[in-house]
């Protein structure tokens, strides 16, 4: 999923500046599921701010409402409708559904309340890591599983670097060396000659590298 | 001859290699450079040149490079990280240093940059390490840019060096690894400081059984140590390096004053056994910030005089 964190509330005021009548928009899947953006999130920061702007005798008004997904254009049809009668949106979907609503508001500000981090999985209860970075080329069938581009603080295609030092990264003690655990991996799989050949140089042009992309399956299109 | 180097020289004929490493200022004054330079001159075959080592800005590798090059002080070995450059700045840069007349480079993924003097910089890495190597080898022999384009008239002659850490775990992958460098066409080869001879010893062994040893010349890689807290970080901190508990207590034991005097020695005693060690064809003495003991080590180590080809 998309894991994204709730900014600040003096970093969110200070976005709503002096925009009076905001939809707090929430998304309810990835989002929700991070404790980020969802239902619950929103009708928390509804009152936060209206408590905050409250007490100070500022006069705002903050709606709420929260839609399955902000990233498909027929669950974002109720924002659409109510934008007339607003001053600003503040999406608490991941960067997508800020973009999507923008895409589709020409004079309706939308502004972020998130700041989206990256893809993701849950380890534990209230623990995320970044799995992938959706670079368009996936290679994972030859490092074990585990993505060295995503993974390696280098994103280094024949590691490990010489900065591994007990399975850990040299960035930090925290992080785990990806090429250690892709080593470890292979081992275990018996694949170990995937990693004896030199991994040539990549194209990157199949990621962000390669300028903003646009996927189109003309199978599907109506 | 690939590239022509002095330092390529001195390995063909057979010659124990020496080089040093030259850290650049961080200032824009040529004078350190030129004075650094000058302590070494005479008592290497080439000097290595850090690229921004350890992430921290400092003068361009290249143009310190060029400066000793056109003072006829000492030949440079430039070193190049993939960290902050892309292919096209690389391979921009590599035509540019050979034009500035230098003639060797060593291959370095480099230092990641949140441990620097600009953590919030943008991560480039491209390339890593061995894939740099191949390309700047490739842009030599096959006289083509990365994307298959020919290189005109003049092709960049560079003798190509890689790094080794053997002693940094997963040992087992770190033979495997150099086995790579060397088949994307490693010429030379500077190691991580040695300390344990011993475990060393055992890495290159397995790199010679390999052949590795006949395909490159691999230079052990010395850290002259200034003092016991310094020998206990290295040991603690820096990966694949393994510092014996006696030679912290040697350094403890000869207190503050001498601790220094004892490091050097240390550094003497080192390269004379790594001279004996199956495969080690120079060593590359990495005095950090204390270039001007360099000469004292290399003429205790009975490496003097330097050839002259």
């Amino acid at each position: 999923m998309i894991v994204a964190s709730r900014k600040p509330l003096d970093e969110i005021i200070e976005i709503i500046g002096d925009y009076e009548k905001v939809l707090i928009a929430g998304c309810g899947t990835c989002v929700e599921v991070c404790h980020a953006g969802g239902e619950k999130e929103v009708e928390i920061l509804a009152s936060q701010l209206r408590m905050k702007f409250g007490k100070e005798g500022i006069n705002k008004e903050f709606l709420s409402d929260t839609v399955e997904r902000q990233c498909e254009l027929e669950f974002i049809e109720p924002f659409l409708e109510k934008a007339e009668d607003l001053d600003a949106i503040l999406s608490m979907a991941c960067g997508v559904g800020v973009n999507f609503l923008a895409d589709r508001l020409d004079s309706l500000p939308v502004l972020p309340a998130l700041d989206t981090t990256f893809y993701g999985a849950t380890e534990e209860q209230g623990v995320w890591t970044e799995k992938c970075s959706g670079c368009g080329k996936c290679i994972l069938h030859l490092t074990g599983g585990i993505c060295p581009i995503t993974r390696c603080s280098k994103s280094i295609l024949n590691g490990p670097c010489g900065g591994s030092d007990g399975g850990k990264c040299e960035i930090s003690a925290d992080v785990d060396c990806a090429w250690h655990l892709i080593y470890e991996r292979l081992k275990a799989l018996n694949q170990l000659e995937n990693i004896q050949a030199i991994n040539p140089i990549r194209d990157w042009s199949t990621g962000l590298d390669g300028g903003p992309r646009k996927m189109v399956r003309e199978d599907l299109r109506l | 001859m690939k590239a022509g180097s002095n330092l390529e020289k001195v390995l063909s004929s057979g010659e124990f290699a020496v080089t040093a490493e030259l850290g650049p200022p961080k200032s824009a004054d040529p004078q350190v450079i030129i004075e650094k330079g000058n302590i070494l001159k005479g008592y290497v075959d080439a000097v290595n040149i850090t690229d921004n080592q350890t992430a921290i800005v400092r003068m361009a590798s290249i143009a310190a490079g060029a400066i000793v090059v056109k003072e006829g002080i000492v030949e440079p070995v430039m070193q190049m990280v993939t960290r902050d450059r892309n292919r096209i700045a690389i391979q921009s840069d590599i035509l540019g240093a050979a034009a500035l007349g230098i003639k060797n480079c060593l291959c370095l993924a480099g230092d990641h940059h949140s441990s620097g003097n600009h953590p919030s910089a943008k991560n480039v890495y491209d390339l890593d390490s061995i894939q740099l190597v191949a390309m700047l080898k490739a842009m030599r022999d096959d006289k083509v840019f990365q994307c298959g384009e020919e290189i005109e008239e003049v092709q960049p002659q560079l003798f190509i060096g890689a790094a080794w850490t053997p002693l940094a775990d997963p040992k087992e992958i770190r033979v495997i690894r150099l086995a790579k460098k060397v088949a994307a066409g490693a010429d030379f080869i500077q190691t991580q400081g040695v300390y344990d001879v011993k475990s060393f010893a055992e890495s290159m062994k397995k790199a010679c059984d390999m052949g590795l040893c006949e395909d490159t010349y691999i230079l052990a890689g010395i850290i002259p140590l200034k003092s016991a807290g310094m020998a206990t970080y290295m040991q603690k901190s820096v990966p694949g390096v393994n510092v014996p508990d006696e030679m912290i207590k040697r350094l403890k034991d000869a207190g503050r004053k001498r601790a220094g005097a004892e490091g050097r020695k240390i550094a003497v005693e080192l390269i004379q056994q790594l001279r004996e060690v199956e495969g080690v064809r120079g060593v590359h003495i990495m005095a950090i910030e204390w270039e001007e003991r360099v000469p004292g080590i290399v003429e205790k180590a009975g490496l003097l005089p330097r050839p002259s080809l």
